[in-house]
C-alpha cells in the first residue's frame, strides 16, 4: 500500500535542512545493526557517502556495529551512542524507545513501517528434497527433524515461530488451540536449538543435521550459493510471514552529535532506487516494485501475512508467545 | 587497629597492603557484584522465588552443576597425568606440549565451541565412530562435558605441576628403602603430598564451567530441560530485556558457587591440617 512513495527513483529527502550540522567538512555516523546485514552495508555505506560527497561536499563515515539484534539494542539502551539503529524486529526498537531516546511513534516517521526492505521465512532441504518437503505441514510429520533456533535468543527463530503460528491458524480457521498443538508438535521433530540464526545454517549445513532448516529467505539463498547449489535446495512455502527489519534515528544521539541532517538522508538512501537495488542484490525484498519486479525469479510470490493482522503486533506477540511463561514455554513443560 | 585483627607479624606494612588489597577487590569484584545483588532486589520476593522456581531454570541449574562438576573430575586426575609427563620425563617437544596445554585460555571460547562441534557431531571425524557405538556426544549433555572440560584443562594442569617440581625425590627414596612398592609410593605419599593443589585446581575448573557460555552454545543444542545451561537461561531473560530476572538467577548461581569454593577452601584447611599433624 505504501509502495508508491517508495517506487519513485529520485529520492525525498527529509526536509534538508540548512541548520544545525552541514557546515564541518567531515562528519561520522554509528549505524548500529544485526548480524546478516553486515556486507549489504558496507555497500550502502560507500554509495551513500560518494553521494553525499557530491551533494553537500561533506566526507561521511559510517561507522556499523553487528551482533544479535537483541543485544545490539540492549547496548544502545546502556549507552552506546548509535545515530542510527537497523535492527531485526521492531521490538528491539521499541525497547529503546521505552528508555526515551526516540519517540515512541517512530515507526511511523519513514514510509512502509520504517522497513525499507522485507524478507521473509523460506525452506532450506538437500538437494533433491529426498523427504518431500513442500509446505509447513510436512515439518509435522513424524520422523521429519526441522532445525530452527531458540525463539528465547533469536530473533530469527521468532519470525519462523510466528509464521508456522500464522499457517496453523490460516489453515484451520482461526482457531489458537490447534495453532498451539500444531506448532508444539513443530518444535517436537527439532533437535537442536541453537542461540541464533546463523548457528542453525551451521547446523543444517556443516553438521549435516536435519532434514530442513528454516530461514530467513536471505539467509537461504546465502547458504545456497555460497556453499554450492549441488548442495541445497530452496523450497517456498504457500504461506508465509512478512518479516520487517526496521530502520530510525536515533534522536537524542543524532541531535547531540548533531548529525540529524545527514543520519536523515543516511536511512532516505535506503529507500531510493539505488538503495533498494542494494538490497535486492543482498536477497533483501525491495520495497520498490519496480525493483522488485526486476528481479522477480529470486523472490517469487508468496502469499504472506504481517504480524500486525495475525498478532496484533510486535509487544503483544512478544508477550503472549516469547514470555517467560508465554505459550512458547508452555510447549516444553515436562 | 585491634591487634586480634590483623594478627600481624614482624612485616610491616599490613595497613597499606591491606588497604590497596579491599581497594583492588572492590573495584573489580565487590562492587559490581554488588550490583547483581541491588539489580535483583527491585523483584517482589514473589517474583523471586517465581523467577528461580520456574522449571527450566531449576533443570538448567542441575545441567550446568552436574556438567561442570564431572569435567572438573575428569581433569583432576588427567590434570595430574599430563603435569607428571612434563614434569618427570624429558622428551622431544616438551616445550610445544607445555604451551598447548594453556590453549584453551587463550582460544576465544566460541572457537573452541565450534571446533568440537565439528569434530564430535555425528558426521565429524570422531563423532562418526563413536556413532556406530550409538554414543551421540554433541548436542547431549556429553557435548557440555566435553566442551567444560576442554576450557577447565589447564587450570589442574598448572596448580599441581610447580608443586610437583619442588618435590624431594628422597621422600620416594625412603619410601622404597622402608619397602613400599612403586604404587604404594605414589598412592600413600607423593598423592597426599598433592592433593591440595590438585583441590584448588579442582575448584578453579569447576567454578570457570559453570559460568561458561561460549563453547557450549553451539555443542548443548540448548533444547529446554535437556541441555539449556544457566548462563543461556541468563541471555534469554536479557534477550526480553528482563533485566531483574537475569540478574536474580545470576545471584543465585552466585551464591551457589561462593557456598561451593567455600566447601572447597574449607576442605582444603583440613587437609592442610592433616598433613601438618602428621
Amino acid at each position: 500500500m505504501a509502495a508508491a512513495m517508495a517506487g519513485c527513483s529520485a529520492a525525498v529527502p527529509a526536509e534538508t535542512g540548512k541548520g544545525a550540522g552541514g557546515t564541518t567538512s567531515t562528519v561520522e555516523l554509528l549505524n548500529v545493526s544485526y548480524d546478516p546485514t553486515r556486507e549489504f552495508y558496507q555497500d550502502i555505506n560507500k554509495e551513500f557517502a560518494s553521494e553525499w560527497q557530491q551533494k553537500t561536499g561533506q566526507t561521511v563515515t559510517i561507522k556499523q556495529s553487528h551482533g544479535g539484534s537483541g543485544k545490539q539494542s540492549r547496548s544502545v539502551i546502556d549507552g552506546l551512542e548509535a545515530d542510527v539503529v537497523t535492527l531485526a524486529l521492531a521490538y528491539d526498537i521499541d525497547a529503546i524507545a521505552g528508555r526515551g531516546l526516540i519517540p515512541a511513534d517512530w515507526q511511523k516517521k519513514l514510509s512502509d513501517n520504517s522497513s525499507p526492505y522485507t524478507s521473509t521465512i523460506v525452506f532450506l532441504v538437500r538437494k533433491g528434497n529426498p523427504k518431500q518437503i513442500k509446505d509447513w505441514d510436512d515439518l509435522i510429520k513424524p520422523g521429519i527433524s526441522v532445525i530452527t533456533p531458540n525463539p528465547k535468543t533469536s530473533g530469527g527463530a521468532r519470525w519462523n515461530y510466528l509464521a508456522a503460528w500464522g499457517y496453523a491458524l490460516k489453515t484451520n480457521g482461526g482457531d489458537e488451540a490447534k495453532a498451539q498443538e500444531f506448532v508444539a508438535q513443530l518444535f517436537k521433530n527439532v533437535p537442536v536449538l541453537d542461540s541464533g540464526a546463523r548457528g542453525s545454517t551451521t547446523t543444517f549445513v556443516e553438521r549435516g543435521i536435519g532434514d530442513v532448516l528454516i530461514a530467513w529467505e536471505n539467509e537461504a539463498y546465502l547458504a545456497v550459493n555460497e556453499l554450492g547449489k549441488d548442495k541445497f535446495e530452496i523450497v517456498n512455502p504457500s504461506l508465509s510471514i512478512l518479516a520487517e527489519p526496521p530502520v530510525t534515528i536515533v534522536d537524542k544521539y543524532a541531535d547531540k552529535h548533531k548529525t540529524r541532517e545527514v543520519a536523515e538522508a543516511y536511512l532516505q538512501f535506503l529507500y531510493t532506487k539505488k538503495g533498494q537495488e542494494l538490497a535486492a542484490k543482498h536477497y533483501y525484498r525491495p520495497r520498490s516494485q519496480e525493483v522488485l519486479q526486476a528481479h522477480t525469479p529470486a523472490f517469487p510470490d508468496i502469499q504472506l501475512f504481517t504480524i500486525d493482522e495475525l498478532f496484533g503486533g510486535w509487544t503483544k506477540a512478544q508477550k503472549t508467545h516469547f514470555g517467560d511463561q508465554g505459550v512458547f514455554d508452555q510447549l516444553y513443560k515436562p | 587497629m585491634r591487634k586480634s585483627l590483623s594478627n600481624r607479624g614482624l612485616l610491616p606494612g599490613f595497613g597499606m597492603t591491606m588497604g590497596y588489597t579491599i581497594i583492588y577487590l572492590s573495584l573489580l569484584v565487590l562492587i559490581p557484584l554488588s550490583v547483581l545483588f541491588l539489580k535483583a532486589s527491585t523483584m517482589s520476593w514473589e517474583q523471586f522465588i517465581g523467577t528461580i522456581m520456574d522449571t527450566r531454570v531449576l533443570a538448567s541449574i542441575r545441567v550446568s552443576i552436574m556438567t561442570s562438576f564431572f569435567a572438573a573430575c575428569l581433569n583432576a586426575v588427567f590434570g595430574v597425568l599430563v603435569a607428571w609427563v612434563l614434569v618427570r620425563y624429558q622428551f622431544a617437544g616438551k616445550r610445544i606440549i607445555d604451551g598447548i596445554v594453556d590453549l584453551p585460555f587463550a582460544l576465544p571460547t566460541a572457537v573452541g565451541g565450534i571446533a568440537l562441534t565439528s569434530i564430535y557431531a555425528e558426521n565429524g571425524w570422531i563423532g562418526q565412530y563413536l556413532a556406530e557405538w550409538g554414543i551421540k556426544v554433541a548436542y547431549t549433555p556429553i557435548g557440555i562435558w566435553v566442551a567444560l572440560t576442554f576450557i577447565g584443562l589447564p587450570f589442574v594442569v598448572r596448580t599441581v605441576q610447580p608443586v610437583l617440581q619442588d618435590w624431594d625425590l628422597q621422600m620416594e627414596e625412603a619410601a622404597a628403602t622402608l619397602g613400599a612398592t612403586r604404587w604404594n609410593t605414589f598412592w600413600r605419599v607423593i598423592l597426599p603430598h598433592l592433593l591440595p593443589a590438585i583441590i584448588t585446581g579442582f575448584a578453579l575448573a569447576f567454578a570457570r564451567a559453570l559460568g561458561e557460555y561460549g563453547s557450549v552454545v553451539f555443542i548443548s543444542g540448548n533444547m529446554p530441560l535437556k541441555t539449556e545451561i544457566v548462563p543461556l537461561l541468563i541471555m534469554t531473560k536479557l534477550e526480553q530485556f528482563d533485566y531483574a530476572g537475569a540478574t536474580a538467577i545470576a545471584t543465585v548461581m552466585l551464591v551457589i558457587s561462593f557456598v561451593m569454593l567455600l566447601f572447597i577452601n574449607y576442605l582444603q584447611w583440613k587437609i592442610n591440617k592433616f598433613d601438618a599433624a602428621r
